[in-house]
């Protein structure tokens, strides 16, 4: 077994196998057993989770008070092409989770190619929804009217898939910063995990802003 | 026993189970936007649609972002906090139902 000073030193799993022994809480080890980086961006993600939670919720308490509510998403082609943009997002959580699965085997070579995918997978989704955001305003919609009922649906729908993209597009950043430093030997597997943490959440947030602002709002035909 | 448990820490699911969890996402939203084709009643849509959104979140947490398998510490420290300050969001719910009677929302 390995002695208090050794123990102290390690970090990472190597520490979670040796500290087994000892106390979680008796200092000098951490008691989650990840590096403080994966640590972070837990932290982060959870305080972001807050963030959307918020404008989720403020989605829905105008939407409730309101008895003009628009339903301007007809089957085709708007939820078609947002079911095709989910589809972009889940498969590309697949594909980060591959990249992690080599990185942490040691395959170096498989690692910046299902990152690149990953992108590829995130871009696809931004010129998807870059698109509807064009079709929605060229329409009428702004964040202040819409032709079709209440006002606040514009504010809101911009707001909130506004902030989704945004993180889209800063994960797709961070993971071409990843991807280069990755190439370069200057980022190891524990990055690559902790970049993969970010994406997931971005597409996790997706599963519940495609139903709630989508799929409740789909135009049954029969005007807006 | 080093190397066992680095094994054990970073290896103890295989990619089948990834592409499992990813066929299950894709079903349930499948599934998810049919009950929009079929105009199924808005509340149970809601319903429905909610429960099936926590299952799928609790996936990707769970399996691609790897909770799952990290210690019990960690996951009392982030998930039960969160979910409380989540639901206590909706303390002001019921106010939307007031605001649904002033005229500026008619």
């Amino acid at each position: 077994m390995a002695n208090l000073a050794d123990v102290a030193k390690m970090t990472g799993p190597e520490a979670s196998a040796g500290t087994r022994t000892l106390s979680l809480w008796a200092g000098g080890v951490s008691p989650y057993g990840i590096p403080h980086k994966k640590l972070g961006m837990w932290l982060f993600i959870v305080s972001d989770s807050l963030t959307f939670s918020a404008l989720l919720f403020g989605y829905a308490y105008l939407r409730n008070a309101s008895a003009n509510w628009p339903h301007p998403f007809h089957m085709w082609p708007s939820i078609a092409v947002s079911t095709l943009m989910t589809f972009c997002l889940l498969s590309s959580s697949l594909t980060m989770v591959l990249a992690v699965h080599h990185a942490q085997r040691g395959n170096r070579d498989k690692v910046v190619p299902w990152l690149i995918a990953t992108m590829v997978g995130g871009i696809a989704f931004l010129v998807l929804h870059g698109n509807e955001w064009r079709v929605l305003i060229e329409e009428g919609m702004t964040p202040r009217k819409n032709p079709w009922g209440d006002a606040m649906f514009g504010g809101t729908f911009f707001t909130l898939t506004g902030m989704h993209m945004f993180h889209v597009l800063t994960g797709v950043v961070y993971l071409g910063v990843i991807a280069a430093r990755w190439a370069g030997r200057r980022s190891d597997a524990t990055d690559i995990e902790i970049s993969g943490l970010y994406w997931h959440f971005v597409d996790l947030v997706w599963m519940f802003i495609f139903p709630l602002v989508y799929l409740m709002s789909v135009n049954q035909g029969g005007g807006h | 026993m080093a190397a066992a448990a680095h094994e054990e820490a970073h290896e103890p699911v295989g990619m089948r189970v990834m592409y499992f969890v990813w066929i299950w996402l894709l079903a349930l939203t499948v599934f998810e936007v049919f009950l929009a084709y079929k105009q199924v009643p808005l509340h149970i849509m809601l319903v429905a649609l909610m429960g099936m959104s926590i299952v799928k979140a609790a996936l990707i947490v769970a399996y691609f972002m790897h909770l799952k398998f990290e210690r019990l510490n960690l996951v009392l420290t982030l998930i039960p906090a969160m979910v409380v300050a989540i639901l206590l969001l909706n303390t002001f719910f019921p106010d939307s139902a007031r605001l649904g009677q002033l005229a500026i929302f008619r």
